[in-house]
């Protein structure tokens, strides 16, 4: 009995008030044989399985299988066969990549473009955020997070658009202030132009997380800070910005994960052949390569390459936020 | 003050500077504190001022007349009124076929999103359920961890969903990051109690989440509709690379090929008997127009579906 209590305490997070019928089901399994313990494990969470089912099958499916076909980028892709044949490569498409002059081209933009706005969407939701949180009136506070949150749900094609029209030389809203000038041609704007348009359309909704964190702040807090004589600053310095530091570590951990993950969509629609120097990425490579070019493996080699940057720098993320704070997600 | 009437004794002098919890007593305010304020609101009313001015501008310029906004006369309110644009896009059959799509591809995706999403989170919301946390490591690992376009492309092809309507429902049916929000949704808004009134009651899981769990989660069940339903409406890259046939094409692309056909106008082709000035503001408006057409449903659901914005973003920061 106190054995089993034992591994009650260990493998259950959080034992729940039956927890007597728990070690007793656990003690009746141990000894069962394997066989009766299955068909008793589905008797009892048969139903859970069922529910799970469908889900499963599609993530094995449209996530594991593609996973399976990264073998690709190691063999000679043969149509005839699809994603499981091919003859032995070896690392042939990845040296390739790595010789090829658009190599250093294209990481560098991805990067530039991806290392932009993953700091200054980062940074712009928590001032957002702390700004807000400022303001004593609720109903002017709402209205202000119903504005910020209003570009969230247009979409990239419209956002697209809009840049187009209003930067267009001579006759747009901003592009009229350059007389002369065509900055949607200009290759040194394009990284400003899709960070600045990412931080519009996403910085309202993404500074909800913060203010829910802030709006759990205890108000004793801030009169024990105020009878302390700390001024407003002094306030947003020492009670908003420590309670809020966990939520921005776990959410530094996600975004790390995606440093080359420039979205498509928005580089694709923003591409022109003036700004194409500092446009191409990684993925927007890998469809000319691979969809518009056929070249399967080659641009499947690119793709892992891809993601086993982004994995690592998430896994290193979480070592350093693990030993820092302890906050991680695995 | 209130503490002037409860504790006659007290200074009066005391009562301007404490009792901070309640909000019609201030404390003092220093010249910095005066300053922060300012800044403070200077800088929300110019981001407000940014945010919501552009929107403003392709509402007023989808009605206005072209060659007025061209040349900068449209600032706060349209000038000239006109709805040609509209006209023009609402005589376009492709927007109404991408439409009808969009709306086919998205009503009946976000339909299977929820059969499929809430279900699974709420077995894997359940403690006693064991191999939970095997299954939600091996969803969590798709999430930075994927195939990518190619072999995508390929498992596609030999499923025959290229060119099939099917592309934009089967392999979005499940986000497992909204599996994630719902099934800490259940986990810490459930009372575990029910769960345990209901085993009394004889009711199985079965019973238990249908009759007693999902008519307690309207909230998560609104906030993952509308996260997929959007989802589904702003799609461009499924049929970029899986569709070749227009017919099947939705909205996004429909628009986007709408928008360079004007494009390539507007660099000099000259065609029919139209100068190219007037070419170009022609292009200009159906570019508003669609711009509108193509946000507005999205745009009218918001004030209703705004209250649960919050709710859904902080449930899905219980546990990242």
């Amino acid at each position: 009995m106190s054995a089993s209590r034992k591994t009650v305490a260990t493998t259950a997070a959080a034992p729940s008030g039956d927890g007597a019928v728990v070690v007793d089901n656990i003690q009746l399994a141990k000894q069962a044989p394997l066989g009766v313990k299955i068909v008793r494990h589905f008797k009892r969470y048969g139903a859970l399985w069922l529910m799970s089912l469908p889900a499963m099958c599609f993530i094995a499916l449209f996530a594991y299988v593609p996973m399976y076909g990264l073998r690709l980028a190691f063999y000679n892709f043969n149509p005839r066969e699809g994603l499981m044949g091919g003859t032995f490569a070896g690392f042939k498409y990845f040296n390739q990549f790595f010789k090829s002059g658009m190599f250093t081209n294209i990481l560098g933009n991805t990067l530039r473009i991806s290392l932009w706005t993953l700091v200054m969407g980062f940074i712009c939701p928590i001032i957002l955020a702390l700004l807000i949180n400022q303001i004593g009136s609720t109903k002017i506070k709402s209205f202000v997070q119903t504005v910020t949150y209003l570009p969230h749900f247009i979409s990239t094609v419209v956002i697209v658009t809009m840049i187009n029209i209003f930067l267009s030389p001579n006759t747009g809203l901003i592009g009229r202030l350059f007389p002369g000038k065509n900055l949607l041609a200009d290759a040194d704007l394009f990284t400003p132009l899709y960070w600045i348009t990412e931080v519009w359309q996403h910085v309202g909704w993404n500074c909800i997380i913060y203010l829910a964190a802030l709006s759990s702040v205890d108000l004793a807090l801030y009169e024990a800070a105020k009878i302390d004589g700390a001024g407003r600053l002094q306030l947003i310095r020492y009670v908003d910005i420590p309670t809020i530091l966990p939520t921005v570590g776990i959410l530094l951990i996600m975004n790390m994960g995606n440093v080359l993950n420039v979205g498509f969509e928005k580089v694709f629609l923003m591409q022109n052949s003036m700004n194409l120097s500092a446009s191409e990425v990684i993925s927007t490579y890998t469809y000319r390569i691979g969809i518009l070019g056929n070249q399967f493996s080659y641009a499947t080699a690119i793709g892992l390459f891809n993601t086993l940057v982004n994995f690592f720098f998430l896994v290193l993320a979480n070592i350093i936020s693990k030993k820092a704070s302890d906050t991680s997600i695995f | 003050m209130t503490s002037a009437t409860v504790q006659p004794s007290l200074a009066p002098k005391a009562s301007s500077d404490d009792i901070p919890w309640n909000p019609k007593v201030r404390q003092q305010r220093t010249v910095s504190d005066w300053i922060t304020d300012i800044v403070i609101w200077v800088i929300l009313a110019l981001v407000v001022v940014a945010i919501i001015y552009p929107l403003w501008f392709v509402i007023i310029a989808s009605v206005s007349n072209q060659g007025a906004v061209n040349q900068g006369r449209v600032t706060f309110w349209p000038v000239g009124f006109s709805l040609g644009g509209y006209e023009k896009v609402f005589s376009d059959g492709r927007i109404w076929t991408g439409y009808l799509n969009t709306i086919i591809y998205s009503v009946v995706g976000t339909a299977l999103n929820m059969i499929v999403t809430i279900p699974v989170a709420f077995a894997l919301s359940r403690r006693e359920f064991k191999p939970r946390r095997v299954i939600l490591f091996l969803f969590t690992f798709t999430m930075f961890f994927a195939g990518g376009l190619i072999p995508n492309y390929l498992l596609f092809k030999q499923l025959g969903l290229l060119d099939n309507w099917l592309v934009f429902i089967l392999p979005t049916a499940v986000s497992v990051w909204n599996v994630i929000i719902a099934r800490s949704f259940f986990e810490t808004s459930i009372p575990e109690d029910l769960h345990d009134a209901s085993q009394i009651d004889g009711l199985g899981y079965w019973g238990y989440f249908l009759r007693i769990v999902l008519p307690l989660s309207s909230a998560i069940i609104a906030v993952l509709a509308l996260y997929y339903f959007v989802g589904h409406w702003n799609d461009f890259f499924t049929g970029l690379v899986y569709i070749r046939d227009s017919d099947k094409l939705p909205l996004q692309n429909v628009l986007r090929s709408i928008l360079l056909a004007n494009q390539t106008g507007m660099t000099g082709q000259s065609s029919g008997g139209m100068d190219l000035l007037q070419q170009r503001e022609f292009a200009n408006q159906i570019k508003y127009g669609v711009i509108i057409v193509s946000t507005l449903p999205l745009l009218v659901l918001y004030p209703f579906l705004q209250k649960y914005f919050n709710k859904g973003v902080m449930i899905g920061a219980v546990k990242g």
